[in-house]
Formats: C-alpha cells, sequence, structure tokens
C-alpha cells in the first residue's frame, strides 16, 4: 500500500487479566472521517495483522460513538482520551492505542471502572427524594446557578481523569477528581445539601481530598471540560469548614 | 436482602424506572446489563421531555399533547395508554426535577419549555442538548441508592440469552452471559422485565449506540412473544453522516429556530454564508407555512430526501443546511451546548459559524414486543395498578421502553420518547409485582426448568465456539445494514422489499457458515455479536414483512407504487383505515414470521385525514 494512503494502528493486547502484554500492528485503506472506533471496526471486517497474519479482533468498550456514554477511554498515542473523537486525520501515525494504565485490563482495551462507581456510593451520589409518588414540583433554582451545577453534572465517569492523576496509583486508594466534584455537584442542590454534611466526611476519610497533590492534570484531561479543579478547591474549603464546625460540636 | 425478587433487563429510563418503583414495592431487583447502567443508550437522548405544564401561558393541555401524539402517530397507537402517558407526563416531568435533573429555568427559577416538532406549544422540558444524559444520571444515582440498601443487584457486563419458561409457557427467569467469564447462568425471578431499547443495529449505521441490536427482543419473540409494527421505522430528519454510525443532530435545534435549507441553484458551489437569503430554499417554511420546520420527522425526512433525490442536495450531495447561524452565539451555547459540540469535534466546523449539513438517518423503532394495558372505562386512561399494563403475552414477561409498541403509533413526535420510558417503567415496574405476588403461590415447581435451559445455552455456545466457516460476522451484519437501510426506511416499494425478504433468506443461510474470528474462552466479543447477528436477521425478517403486507402508506410507513417517481404524494399509496387501522402482529414460526392484525383502540379520538 501506498504511504500516506493507508492508516497504520499500533495495540497494545492482552488476553486475559493475568497475562502479559504484547503489540500487534494492522493497517488499512485510509478514507476521510475516520475516527479510531470507526478503523477498529474495519479491522474486525477481516482482522488481520499488518504482515498478513490472522488475528481475533481486539476487544475494546464502546457503545454511543458520540462521547457521551463514556465507554471508549484509553491511551491513544500516550494520551488518555475517548477513542470515539479521537479522529485518524489529526493524529501522527502508526497509531499507538493501550488500555488505561490505572484500571485493572480485562482484556485488550477494554478495562474495569467499577471502582468509579464504587466511589459514588462512598460519597453518597444523589439526592435524596422520598419517593416516586407525586410531590409536586422540585425546589426553584436560579438558572445561572442551575448552568454551573449543569456543568458539574456532565461527568461521563470515563476515568480520564484518574488515568492522569499522579496521586492515583498501586501504593494509593485516592478516589480521583471525578467523585469529588460530583460531591460539590449534590452539595449545591436545595434538597441534595441535605446529605452535604455525610458527603464531606466521605471526602475527609481514607483515600479522599487529602491525597490530591494539586497536579491540575484532571482538569485538561475531562472530554467534557468540567471545572475539575474549581470543585475540587471548592471542597477544601468546605471540608476544611466541616472539620471546624466538628470541633466546635465536641 | 429480600426474598421476593424480581429480574430487569436493560438499565436504560425504562429499565432503571421499572426497578426503582419495584424496589419501592419491597422487592429485591436483579438488574442485567451489557454496560454499566450509567452508559446506557438513553444517555444520548438530547433534546428534551414532552409534558404540557403549561407555564407559558398558551393554553397547553394533556389533552393536546394526547391528540398531537395520536395525530402525530397516524392513529396507529391504542389510545388509552397514549392518554395515560400524557396526563402523568407533568408528573414525571416534577419527579424528575425534584430527584435533581438541572433543567434550564426561566427568570423567575421555573422550569424552561422549547419547541419541538408536531406541536405549536413550548411543551418540552430540556437539560441544555444533553436531556436524556442527565436523567439517566438522575435515575442511575436513585438506583444506586437502592442498591447501597441492598434492594438492588446489579449485573453489569452480563447479556441476556433467552428466557426460562416452565412446563405451563410462564415465564420463570432468564439465562445470561457474562461477558468477562463467559459463564453462562440461569436466574428465577417472580418476573420479567425486557427493558433493551431498539434495534438500531438492524440497519447498520444509525443514531444508535452499537449495543441497541435488539437482540433481546428477537430472542423473545423467538421464544413466542408477539412483536407489533415492527414496519414502523423513523428515520430522523437530521443526523451528521459518519462511516461507524449517523451521528444525531436534534430536532431541538429547530426547536431552537434552526432553519432546513437548499441553495436554490442546483449544485451551487458557493459557500453558504454568501448564498443571498433571495437564493435560498428554506422548502420546509414553504411547503408547511404552519409548522415551518417542526413538522413531524416523518414528513420532514420525506421532505429532504425528495430535495436531495430531485438533485438540490448541498454540493449535489445527500445533505441539507440545518442553519443556526442567526441565533446568538450565548444562547445556543446555554440551550444546545452538547449537540453543537459534538458536530465540531467529528466534523471539524462551528456550526455558530458555518450551517451545518444533515441528512436522515435511521433513529427509533416504534415497533417493539407487544405489550397489553388495562383501560380504566370511566377516565379513557389506565387502570394503573393493573399487573396487565406492560404485559407481553408470555406470562411473567414483560416490556418497557422502545422496546414494547404502545405508545406512538406510526410515527413517534420528538420528545416523547424520554417520557414513554418513563412512564411504561413507572406502571411497569409495579405491574410485574402484583404479577408476581399474584401467581407465585399457584405456579408449577420449575427448578428443572432453569437446569435445562442454561444447560441448552452452554451447548450452544459451545455449538458457536466451533464455527469454523468462510463468512466474516461483521460482513453479514453490514450488509444486512446496508440492504435494510436501502430497501426499509424511507420509501417503501413492493418487489424491493420481496429482494429484501430473499436477501435476509440468503443471509441467514450464510450466517450458519460464519467462522468465528475469536476463539478465546475469555471475554469474548465475537460469539456473543454472532449469536446477536442472528436475532437481528430475524427482526430483519419481521420489519420487511410486515413493510411487505401494509398495502398503504402511514406515519413512518411510505410505500410508493413507482420507486423512480420519489417521494411525491401522488406515487404514494394512500392512508387505509378500512384494511390496514391495524397493528401488525408477528408470531414466530421456522418458516419466518407469521402476520395477523389486531383492531386499534381508537375510541377517544375518531381518526381524521393527517395533514400538517
Amino acid at each position: 500500500m501506498m504511504p500516506g494512503k493507508t492508516i497504520r494502528l499500533q495495540v497494545r493486547r492482552q488476553d486475559t487479566p493475568a497475562s502479559s502484554g504484547y503489540w500487534e500492528e494492522y493497517e488499512i485503506p485510509h478514507r476521510p472521517r475516520e475516527n479510531v472506533i470507526s478503523v477498529l471496526m474495519e479491522i474486525a471486517k477481516d482482522p488481520k495483522t499488518r504482515d498478513g497474519k490472522t488475528t481475533s479482533p481486539v476487544v475494546y468498550d464502546r457503545s454511543c460513538l458520540e462521547e457521551v456514554c463514556g465507554s471508549c477511554a484509553m491511551r491513544v498515542n500516550g494520551a488518555a482520551r475517548m477513542a470515539c473523537t479521537a479522529l485518524i486525520d489529526s493524529l501522527e501515525q502508526p497509531i499507538r492505542l493501550e488500555p488505561l494504565a490505572k484500571f485493572p485490563v480485562v482484556r485488550d482495551l477494554s478495562v474495569d471502572r467499577g471502582s468509579m462507581f464504587e466511589s459514588l456510593k462512598r460519597v453518597k451520589a444523589w439526592v435524596p427524594i422520598d419517593g416516586t409518588y407525586d410531590l409536586g414540583p422540585g425546589p426553584r433554582m436560579a438558572e445561572a446557578e442551575r448552568a454551573h451545577a449543569y456543568e458539574l453534572s456532565k461527568c461521563i465517569t470515563c476515568g480520564n481523569c484518574l488515568e492522569v492523576c499522579p496521586q492515583v496509583n498501586e501504593r494509593s486508594s485516592f478516589m480521583g477528581a471525578a467523585p469529588i466534584s460530583q460531591v460539590a455537584l449534590f452539595n449545591r442542590h436545595p434538597t441534595g445539601k441535605m446529605l452535604a454534611a455525610e458527603r464531606l466526611e466521605a471526602l475527609m476519610g481514607h483515600g479522599g481530598l487529602d491525597e490530591c497533590g494539586n497536579a491540575q492534570n484532571c482538569v485538561r484531561a475531562c472530554p467534557k471540560s468540567i471545572p475539575l479543579t474549581t470543585s475540587i478547591a471548592e471542597m477544601f474549603r468546605a471540608t476544611t469548614m466541616q472539620g471546624m464546625r466538628k470541633l466546635f460540636q465536641t | 436482602m429480600s426474598q421476593e425478587r424480581v429480574i430487569v433487563v436493560g438499565g436504560g429510563l425504562a429499565g432503571l424506572m421499572a426497578a426503582i418503583r419495584a424496589a419501592e414495592m419491597g422487592v429485591g431487583v436483579d438488574l442485567f446489563s451489557i454496560v454499566p447502567v450509567k452508559r446506557s443508550h438513553s444517555v444520548c437522548a438530547q433534546g428534551g421531555i414532552n409534558g404540557a405544564v403549561n407555564t407559558k401561558g398558551e393554553g397547553d393541555s394533556p389533552e393536546i399533547h394526547f391528540d398531537d401524539t395520536i395525530y402525530g402517530g397516524d392513529f396507529l397507537a391504542n389510545q388509552p395508554p397514549v392518554k395515560a402517558m400524557c396526563y402523568a407526563a407533568p408528573g414525571i416531568i416534577n419527579l424528575l426535577d425534584r430527584m435533581g435533573v438541572m433543567f434550564n429555568r426561566t427568570a423567575e427559577g421555573l422550569l424552561d419549555f422549547r419547541r419541538f416538532g408536531g406541536t405549536k406549544f413550548h411543551r418540552t422540558a430540556f437539560a441544555g442538548a444533553t436531556t436524556g444524559q442527565q436523567l439517566l444520571y438522575a435515575l442511575d444515582e436513585q438506583v444506586r441508592r437502592f442498591e447501597v440498601a441492598g434492594l438492588v443487584h446489579k449485573y453489569e457486563m452480563w447479556e441476556f440469552l433467552g428466557l426460562v419458561r416452565d412446563a405451563d409457557g410462564n415465564c420463570r427467569g432468564i439465562v445470561a452471559l457474562d461477558w468477562v467469564s463467559m459463564r453462562i447462568e440461569a436466574f428465577p425471578g417472580l418476573a420479567v422485565m425486557l427493558a433493551t431499547g431498539g434495534p438500531g443495529i438492524v440497519f447498520g449505521r444509525s443514531t444508535n449506540s452499537v449495543i441497541n441490536t435488539g437482540t433481546a427482543a428477537a430472542a423473545a419473540y423467538r421464544e413466542g412473544a408477539r412483536y407489533a409494527n415492527g414496519e414502523f421505522i423513523q428515520v430522523h430528519p437530521t443526523s451528521i453522516p459518519g462511516s461507524d454510525k449517523l451521528r444525531l443532530m436534534s430536532e431541538s435545534a429547530r426547536g431552537e429556530g434552526g432553519r432546513v435549507w437548499v441553495p436554490r441553484r442546483q449544485g451551487d458551489k458557493r459557500a453558504p454564508k454568501s448564498i443571498p437569503e433571495s437564493e435560498r430554499w428554506y422548502f420546509l417554511e414553504e411547503k408547511y407555512p404552519a409548522y415551518g420546520n417542526l413538522v413531524p420527522r416523518d414528513i420532514a425526512t420525506r421532505e429532504i430526501f425528495q430535495i436531495c433525490l430531485m438533485g438540490y442536495g448541498v454540493g449535489s450531495r445527500r445533505e441539507v443546511y440545518l442553519d443556526l447561524t442567526h441565533i446568538p452565539r450565548k444562547e445556543l451555547d446555554v440551550k444546545l451546548g452538547g449537540i453543537l459540540e459534538i458536530y465540531e469535534k467529528f466534523v471539524g466546523d462551528d456550526p455558530r459559524e458555518v450551517p451545518m449539513k444533515v441528512f436522515p438517518g435511521m433513529h427509533y423503532s416504534m415497533g417493539g414486543l407487544w405489550v397489553d394495558y388495562a383501560p380504566d372505562p370511566h377516565h379513557g386512561t389506565l387502570d394503573e395498578v393493573s399487573p396487565r399494563n406492560q404485559a407481553t403475552n408470555v406470562p411473567g414477561l414483560y416490556a418497557a421502553g422502545e422496546v414494547d409498541y404502545q405508545y406512538h403509533g406510526a410515527n413517534r413526535l420528538g420528545a416523547n420518547s424520554l417520557v414513554a420510558c418513563l412512564y411504561a417503567g413507572k406502571i411497569g415496574g409495579p405491574a410485574m409485582v402484583r404479577y408476581g405476588r399474584e401467581t407465585s403461590s399457584k405456579l408449577p415447581a420449575a427448578d428443572g426448568a432453569f437446569a435445562g435451559a442454561k444447560k441448552e445455552w452452554e451447548s450452544e455456545f459451545a455449538r458457536l465456539a466451533n464455527l469454523a466457516g468462510p463468512e466474516n460476522p461483521h460482513r453479514l451484519a453490514e450488509e444486512m445494514g446496508d440492504w435494510m437501510t436501502d430497501n426499509v426506511t424511507v420509501i417503501r416499494h413492493d418487489a424491493k422489499l420481496a429482494e429484501t425478504e430473499a436477501k435476509l433468506q440468503e443471509l441467514s443461510d450464510r450466517w450458519s457458515r460464519i467462522g468465528l474470528p475469536d476463539r478465546s474462552s475469555f471475554a469474548n466479543r465475537e460469539i456473543s455479536f454472532v449469536n446477536q447477528l442472528r436475532n437481528m436477521l430475524v427482526l430483519a425478517r419481521v420489519m420487511t414483512r410486515g413493510a411487505l403486507l401494509r398495502e398503504e402508506s402511514r406515519g413512518a410507513h411510505f410505500k410508493v407504487r413507482d420507486l423512480e417517481k420519489g417521494v411525491t404524494e401522488e406515487n404514494a399509496l394512500p392512508r387505509d383505515d378500512a384494511n390496514y387501522l391495524k397493528t401488525t402482529i408477528a408470531e414466530h414460526t421456522p418458516d419466518g414470521p407469521r402476520i395477523t392484525y389486531e383492531p386499534v383502540d381508537t375510541s377517544l379520538i375518531p381518526p381524521r385525514p393527517r395533514k400538517y
């Protein structure tokens, strides 16, 4: 194939969680407007490596392909991002795909991000409604306040903010920016804030805010441009206040 | 853990609502999903959710919402459930508001509402242009509360394979596959709810997520559940063409004032901004002065299709302009930010500055599993405590959401899908619990059925694992998708439909000559896809047969006499109430679908011609 008229892709593969990884390379004809997912889909139609060896299709997580489901986070040319919005023509080739490193690999590019959902349980990321029966409208909110909260509520739980955080590593249990920002969201809501103290306590515990090193990588890696460091700073202030309140109560 | 347990398959809006409602009754819920539920396809809904709250002083009411929905659906929907849904809609929006959904607000701090297709009222509550995401998250959070409380147990990355039925045919549980370990297990439940979404991937590329294969609905159909109105497929007027999918460009873009146009001169090569007003053809506004760009989707889609067939597509391609550039940037960012970002990221142009280029794309299935309802004769709505609501014809099996056929007739109005999912889940959850409580002591013992069903699926998957023929499953799926898109979407023609049936038969034969591209016994997505593909082919035949036999045009089903003459009214078979104001019912047989018809309940609004 002519150079420049093809797409070259190198994928870090791993057969099981316990096995070691290996690289495979693929090459397919170039088409305009492709992204990393569409290329992986094309390879699956005739799974062969660049040197012609038959192989199995790459295993990866994907669903919406519109960057809203949060499934397809991976490392593309070393950077943590969503594969669906990684447009081929904006990437240097050969394009290198690796699984996120801060989560256990299931197979190939698929990782287990279950720990992020566990963090949401821990910080009680919900509004404590009484029930689904009819209790009339919710509390009123100013549009400006709503608009800020909406930005926080767009978190797709992709894990990129944890992936780039130096404090998230094998020696720490730091929950990362995503759940901290969820506390900022729910502690703003007129009903949600009824659990504010409990959420702050959770952030003050093991793996919480104390372990944030203020590297600020998270806010740059967020595909949804969520003001994560603003949330973290807000939560630092709120937990300090919470600590003082406790001090005076006892 | 609660001793009483029900099963919900699917964690989108309908499934999560059903799970919450069942858990509120103190019943344990086993919730199965092939993705973490927060990643379900409801997340893709953009524009909003309808409810006639009438906070704009326009005189809107649930009764008008009901009429708009029935009329928009060309009178094919049973009327009592639609009426009940429209009357419940304001309460559902209030509930979401209480759950913390960040709906856009007015100056007074009330929920804001915008316009959508097929109505003249501001009836659509919205959270930016990512309303489905925001709604799904709110329900996901409530379900997580029940998970912490021990009432909901999630089986995420598990795929539904089939039903467990006792000797009398009652559904007693499901068989499911763990996508990681590839273990197959049978699970018991007092009742089973399928809330597994639509079948977009049957058409290859659509606005749907890649998980929307319709495989669960097809599996239930193959085991005896009836599938209704399969031929009614919504093609959304405005999507962004792509090689991997057709990305949705929400109707809210037009609801907020977006205008559809093409250059008046065919093949005009000028940049859109340099084409003066007088040389632009706003063909929807011209032909439909009352509704303009907000005619219902089936109509807008046909008009765009026809304009392109006539050679007026932008740059002579199958694309038209969707123009927002006359709207202030700030307003666009607050109300439509999410969808503008999608366009920007995938196309590279800023839609605040340059008109977007869009074309119709397969979007939604009005048809789905047949479900029952219990009418309330006094109010024309439903008896919402009845176990009949959302029940399929298989005792103990329920369906809710896009996977059911109940609420949209022949064409769905924009922003009615979210409310339909939530309403169906809201009444379906309690219905399955009541069914379970009423029947559990009366049903025969079924222990053997679980072991039997599990063993059957284990040997079936062992067989699939050894498929070693020459066919690649993804190529077969691509062929199926191309045929279905070409022949079973915007224009239907009998000869083409018959050819498609033959093609689907051929693809089914070739399916048995697939070579499984992955031999691993761990996290093998290929074996799962091969099983799904067989189910997709079954559903494709249901859709195609239904379209072939329905000799009329109604809503999204548009049948022409002469393919060459395109999408014109004169070329179409007319709506035929005498013969086809009927629900299509498909039942599985080894020789393909057997089609019968069932009357539609039109007791509340007499059918009238549909003219916008």
